[in-house]
């Protein structure tokens, strides 16, 4: 028997994998009655070969499918081995698994078996017994199957922490001619009604305390990257459009891995598009903690991110004349949008000029990318040289990293006078 | 009064009440060392103060730290003091001298030399107790005690106790440092700190050996995951190790190739 399940779970870990969502947190469920868990924490237990996180057992159900999209593994036409769990062996792995320490939890997913509420109707029952039977309070992560039934979503929300369905290609043209069996307006229906779902229960917790959650760590999404031609004005609008009409916790981006010789998609071979990537996960966090519009990183004058640098830096060259920045007095959101400053060093600049006035060496301890922040702040003893350079020669200086004597000619000279 | 050298027990409470006498009698103080130093090292043995540990005293300085940074501020000290680095007890002394001198959030001042210092060892420290949290690989044995064995960077079991007591409300556990020769049981009342003797040996050999009839398939099934979920298109060990310091390894059952 064990080497009956090694199998499976092989083949069901490895089909699950390009689901690059891994989070396991945005919810604090408590260990109620002794029992088995908590939820809260958000560890990664550990990290795979590629560097990404694994917090959660994230598997498929079954790999069984009967839909054809093209950019999945699990699509009907491709000929792999198939597996499917039984709700018990799903049941016994997570239990096993984190009572060892190895995850936070569950994410489970499935192709579609029969049909959409067959399917829904098993994981929500795995995700039932977890809760019911075992007092398990870790975290579970349902994949709500295009086309289930609402009865179905509403009991999932019941159990999981956190609901998705992932849109994966973010133009209705795109996904017509890559997964003709779906479209987006039977993918948003469940987000929508989701949504709504977290919103009526909020507004009840707050008159009835023992009103039951659902779905406490709310909902996501993933968007495939570079299988449909997509710009990335597409895809940050989409996104942004999640962000505020949907309340979505996270929109994952996840580069296209080619699997297929298939003439729609990039061919076997093709480099997965990680930079690109990247760049969009830096937008993401513009738009979430840095109080960024959409509009501000790409528009129609620029439908593409800048690969060679990152988004806020863009940014920045392109409005220069809101440039430089005063560290010593600026509002909290301006000094968020210093190229090199994060969210953390914003703060801390924040708390710490209180203290003194804060002069370039205290900014150096502050853990601020100077190499970037240079060119566009003023400082208490630091006078901004660069602020009438043309954002060509800026970009230039910050990609050489050849900046360094130039700073140093630049501050002689400065002693001068 | 010219410089004293002051020697405490090398507790947490020791070292607070020591910060409370440096109050209570205006030391100026050159040096702490804590009694096993003071033995091997014969230098300080005359001059030597020996600081009392004392409850009262321990919380009065615990209440003061308190109350001038706050919770938070109290709990990096202590992540200091955990940090065993060498001089620690004078970087904390002088920081409270510093806090309770200071009127406002003197913990936030990210511009003060000690702080900044503070600030730094709370992060590896914090950083070595989040990976304890990560890393810990559990092994069920023959009877039901769930079974861990750790050699951290800091002295971070105390920092972990509570997350491993409320998540494994229901099961048997111990967690041991075999660097510092002690570790934390559970066994659904309060965690307790136990040594084991020298009697018992803590190799994954011996380990196994008492391990359950489900250890195996449930640790082969764990690392059989580990390699599925990999993409091999996105290979990026450096960032791997980066995330997964090679030091930590032998403890990790997905990073051991197993045979068969
Ligand atoms: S419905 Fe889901 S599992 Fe099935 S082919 Fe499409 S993406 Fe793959």
């Amino acid at each position: 028997m064990g080497s009956r399940i090694q199998e499976k779970l092989s083949i069901l870990a490895d089909a699950a994998k390009y689901d690059v969502s891994c989070s396991s947190s945005g919810s604090d469920r408590k260990n109620k009655d002794k029992g088995l868990g908590n939820t809260g924490a958000g560890i990664c237990h550990t990290y795979t070969e590629d560097g990404r996180c694994v917090s959660l057992l994230k598997i498929l159900l079954t790999n069984h499918c009967i839909f054809d999209c093209a950019y999945c593994v699990s699509r009907r036409s491709n000929d792999v081995k198939r597996a499917a769990f039984t709700v018990q062996e799903v049941v016994d792995l997570t239990i096993n698994f984190y009572r060892r320490n190895y995850i936070e939890g569950l994410f489970l997913s499935s192709g579609i078996f029969q049909n959409a509420d067959f399917t829904m109707e098993r994981l929500v029952r795995i995700a039932k017994k977890l809760r019911k039977e075992h007092n398990f309070n870790g975290y579970i992560h349902l994949k709500t199957i295009p086309g289930a039934s609402e009865e179905l979503i509403f009991e999932a929300g019941l159990y999981a922490d956190r609901l998705s369905i992932n849109l994966e290609i973010p133009t209705e043209a795109g996904l017509k001619l890559l997964a003709p069996e779906k479209n987006h307006r039977e993918m948003i229906h469940p987000i929508k009604y989701i949504s709504n779902r977290i919103l009526q229960t909020k507004e009840e917790k707050k008159i009835i305390k023992s009103t039951p959650k659902f779905a406490p760590a709310g909902q996501s999404t993933q968007m495939i990257i570079g299988a449909a031609k997509e710009s990335d004005l597409q895809i940050v609008h989409a996104a942004q459009y999640f962000y505020t009409h949907y309340k979505m916790k996270r929109v994952y981006y996840s580069g296209y891995v080619p699997i297929s010789n298939d003439l729609r998609l990039p061919a076997i071979g093709t480099e997965v598009p990680l930079v690109r990537e990247n760049r969009l996960y830096q937008t993401d966090w513009l738009l979430r903690f840095y109080g960024f519009e959409a509009d501000e990183i790409v528009n129609d004058m620029n439908p593409l991110l800048d690969l060679d640098i990152d988004p806020k830096l863009s940014w920045a060259l392109r409005n220069m004349d809101r440039f430089p920045v005063d560290v010593n007095r600026a509002p909290y959101e301006m000094i968020l949008r210093i190229p090199g400053v994060g969210v953390r060093s914003a703060k801390k600049i924040l708390a710490a000029r209180n203290f003194e006035k804060l002069r370039l060496e205290h900014l150096q301890k502050l853990g601020i990318a100077m190499n970037k922040a240079k060119y566009f702040i003023s400082c208490h003893g630091y006078i901004q040289r660069y602020a009438d350079q043309q954002s060509e020669r800026i970009k230039h200086f910050i990609l050489s990293g050849s900046s360094s004597k130039y700073v140093k000619a630049v501050s002689t000279q400065l002693n001068l006078f | 009064m010219g410089q004293q050298a002051l020697c405490y027990d090398g507790t947490w409470k020791g070292l607070l009440s020591l910060i409370f006498d440096v109050y209570a009698y205006k030391y100026s103080i050159s040096a702490i060392v804590t009694e096993n130093n003071a033995i091997q090292s014969l230098l300080f043995t005359s001059a030597l103060i020996h600081v009392v540990t004392e409850d009262i005293k321990s919380a009065r300085v615990t209440k003061g730290i308190i109350t001038s940074v706050g919770k938070k501020g109290y709990l990096e000290l202590y992540h200091v003091f955990l940090s065993e680095k060498e001089g620690r007890e004078l970087l904390i002394l002088r920081t409270v001298q510093y806090y309770l001198g200071v009127k406002e959030q003197a913990s936030k001042n990210y511009a003060h030399a000690d702080v900044l210092e503070v600030k730094k060892i709370v992060k590896s420290v914090s950083r070595e107790r989040h990976r304890m949290k990560a890393f810990i690989r559990f092994q069920l044995l023959k009877d039901g005690v769930y079974f861990a064995i750790a050699e951290p960077d800091f002295n971070v079991l105390p920092l972990i106790s509570k997350h491993f007591k409320d998540r494994y409300a229901d099961q048997k556990w111990i967690i041991y440092d075999v660097k510092r020769k002690y570790g934390l049981f559970y066994d659904g009342g309060e965690v307790q700190e136990i040594e084991f003797g020298t009697e018992n040996r803590l190799d994954q050999k011996s380990i196994s050996l008492a391990g359950h009839e489900s250890e195996i398939l449930y640790s082969t099934l764990w690392n059989q995951y580990f390699k599925s979920v990999n993409i091999r298109e996105r290979k990026n060990l450096k960032l791997h190790i980066q995330h997964v310091p090679k030091r930590y390894w032998k403890y990790l059952n997905e990073k051991i190739e197993m045979g068969g």
